[in-house]
């Protein structure tokens, strides 16, 4: 018998009698203003939100924000001008020097600020990790309430890689004093365009 | 001093030992708890949440064996490898086979508690291949030469003043260094560099998902996913009780993780692997190491409902003021000490026991474990298998005995309260493990029973 026939032989005979899943296992979230428990939540988990009218009122608060940053670059056309990279590399290595990468996020959850982005948004799935800075563009119209809503709407495995992206990488392992930038982004800035 | 080789209570009497140390490990993970209670008090239906994570894991263990059947063929179709391990001896060989395949000779890994389970870093090490931790924590105490003390916190043992020696030592701080941002610093630049160049990457797995085949790690460094989308070979490792039936059912698990966990909302990246990226190879490992075994004990299988959060070792009192180094096993505290005399009965027989049953655990986990039922259950089956020590086995025959009789339990507690007050000694010697490092509280002069009885009004 092999161990794969083994284990399963063994589970099987050890599983308990059937038990029904639950029906109710998705509860909605009511807040009364959805855009502020965003931002409110994005920046307890140590991140940013500026609400933005249009593509240009971003290239300005970036220019303002990040003045000189090289090593620049986007997956969104209408930000194109204020790119001097590619995130469009075949291996994820040529990634390393990034220092700003802005990419477009497809749905953000209220609940806890957190982003779902798959490979349609990040042409490397390291992009959101191995850039020193992230900006994410993402439209107030994608706003759920909360994790039962985000994954009534996604589909996992329309791509082979997504994740929820909750602020900046951190950690609290020495002493529990929180570091934001960790091994990820030292920073992360949502614009929220209407 | 090698805490690892002592029971539970003698591991204890040395943690013990630095008294302001303990204060402020017992105040430093109460913090935690803290936390945890204020991220709950913010989910008005956090107790349905909890009600119904425990019923999906409750469906899963009685399903077992047909989601991993499910999960395996849609890994595969997904263009995974799949792996069967039935022991941690099997799981240390295939991912060694993998790894000299690839003919590298080192690896980077990020938290995976089954990895320590089944001793793999050593393993591997003496063949030949290096392994670095990167979770930040794990490789403080990889460094030291050290286990992790804690699953979520592995380095929640030592103060940033250890931290700073260790990094001083080995990654060249500057003396006496003790800022965490400085430190973390300077852990980053050297891990990156380490990312940048590893062709193998191992990550663990919080959950994997039946209907799609695909699994998700999460974490807040970001590491996990450094590790594995630099790779050329992504191993990624579970026990079988990872497996959950669909993605929606990640909605209950996701928003309780992290809440309990450490009390953010969720944590930094909750990354979901489903198929390799281009030119990369995908390798899943499903292990079994005792697993299937604890599923057939009815008294003890909810253990495999846990999703390792850790919110039960925050608030034990005994935890807190132990250590995770006194249970000297991969995972500590109250759901450790269910889990590991299900490896081994002999050498795990203490930890049932390293308990107030208090209960405090099984209010606070998240998919609603009988965290302190199941502790007590194992100290009747370790008695009865004859693995108690002889001490123990006749106190708990005179508490049976007492505890059976109201009439003996009063005058038990009559005689109790009597001895310490007139002679605490009897209690405060150092063959009662419970009083090493405690003073006995003030007896109070009537019980409960009496006060009662005297109170109440008829
Ligand atoms: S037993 Fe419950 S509280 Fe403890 S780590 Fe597991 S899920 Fe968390």
């Amino acid at each position: 018998m092999t161990s794969r026939e083994q284990i399963l032989a063994n589970v099987k005979a050890n599983q308990p009698a059937l038990h029904p899943l639950p029906e109710q296992f998705r509860f909605t979230s009511v807040f009364p203003d959805i855009v502020q428990q965003f931002m409110d939540i994005l920046a307890f988990v140590g991140g940013k939100a500026e609400r933005v009218s249009d593509y240009e009122a971003i290239k300005k608060h970036i220019q303002e924000y990040y003045p000189g940053m090289t090593n620049v670059a986007t997956t969104i056309p209408e930000l194109a001008s204020l790119a001097d990279t590619t995130l469009a590399v075949t291996d994820p290595h040529d990634l390393a020097s990034l220092n700003l990468a802005i990419i477009e996020g497809q749905l953000a959850v209220a609940e806890n600020g957190a982003i779902w982005l798959d490979e349609r948004q990040l042409p490397q799935r390291v992009t959101p990790m191995i850039t020193q800075y992230l900006a994410i563009v993402i439209r107030e119209s994608t706003l759920v309430p909360n994790m039962h809503d985000a994954y009534q709407r996604i589909t996992v495995n329309t791509t082979g890689f997504g994740t929820f992206l909750s602020g900046p990488s951190k950690t609290a392992d020495i002493e529990q004093s929180l570091v934001i930038g960790a091994h990820g982004a030292r920073s992360l800035i949502v614009y929220m365009l209407p | 001093m090698n805490q690892l080789n002592l029971d539970h209570a003698t591991a204890s009497a040395v943690f013990n030992k630095n008294e302001p140390r303990v204060d402020w490990h017992d105040e430093t993970l109460w913090f935690v708890r803290a936390k945890r209670d204020r991220a709950a008090a913010l989910i008005p239906e956090w107790e349905d949440l909890r009600e119904a994570a425990s019923q999906i894991k409750n469906h899963v263990l009685s399903n077992m064996h047909d989601l991993l059947v499910q999960f395996e063929e849609n890994a595969r179709k997904n263009g995974i490898h799949v792996h069967w391990a039935a022991n941690a001896d099997e799981h240390n060989d295939i991912v060694l086979g993998i790894i000299q395949k690839t003919g590298a000779n080192r690896m980077v890994k990020s938290k995976s508690m089954l990895t320590e389970e089944c001793h793999m870093n050593n393993f591997l090490t003496s063949h030949g291949i290096e392994v670095i931790d990167s979770d930040l924590g794990e490789r403080i105490v990889q460094m030291r030469k050290e286990p992790p003390s804690h699953i979520v916190l592995p380095a929640i043992h030592l103060t940033r003043a250890d931290v700073g020696e260790t990094f001083h030592e080995h990654l060249g701080t500057e003396k006496g260094a003790t800022d965490p941002q400085y430190l973390t610093e300077a852990a980053r630049q050297h891990l990156r560099d380490t990312f940048l160049t590893r062709k193998v990457a191992l990550t663990g797995v919080n959950f994997a998902i039946a209907e799609t085949g695909g699994f998700v790690v999460c974490t807040n460094e970001g590491n996990a996913d450094m590790g594995a989308h630099l790779a050329d070979v992504h191993i990624a490792a579970m026990g079988f009780e990872k497996i959950i039936p669909r993605a929606e059912h990640l909605g209950v698990f996701l928003r309780l993780l992290a809440r309990s966990a450490t009390g953010q909302p969720i944590t930094a990246f909750s990354s979901h692997f489903h198929k390799p990226r281009p030119g990369q190879e995908m390798h899943l490992i499903i292990v079994d190491n005792g697993r299937s075994r604890q599923l057939g004990r009815t008294e003890f299988r909810n253990s495999l409902k846990c999703i390792r959060c850790a919110a039960c070792m925050n608030t034990c009192p005994v935890y807190r003021r132990s250590g995770g180094h006194s249970y000297h096993s991969a995972v500590a505290g109250p759901i450790g000490s269910i889990l590991a005399p299900n490896l081994d009965m002999k050498l795990n027989a203490d930890l049932p026991f390293a308990s107030t049953l208090c209960g405090s655990c099984s209010n606070v986990c998240p998919v609603k474990i009988d965290i302190h039922d199941q502790l007590y259950k194992w100290r009747q089956v370790l008695m009865r298998e004859g693995y108690g020590t002889t001490g123990k086995g006749a106190a708990m025959k005179a508490m049976a005995t007492v505890l059976e009789s109201p009439r003996l339990y009063r005058m038990a507690g009559k005689i109790g309260r009597g001895v310490l007050r007139f002679s605490p000694a009897v209690a405060e010697n150092r063959f009662n493990p419970w009083f090493n490092q405690r003073e006995m509280p003030a007896p109070p002069s009537e019980s409960f029973r009496d006060w009662y009885v005297k109170n109440k009004k008829s």
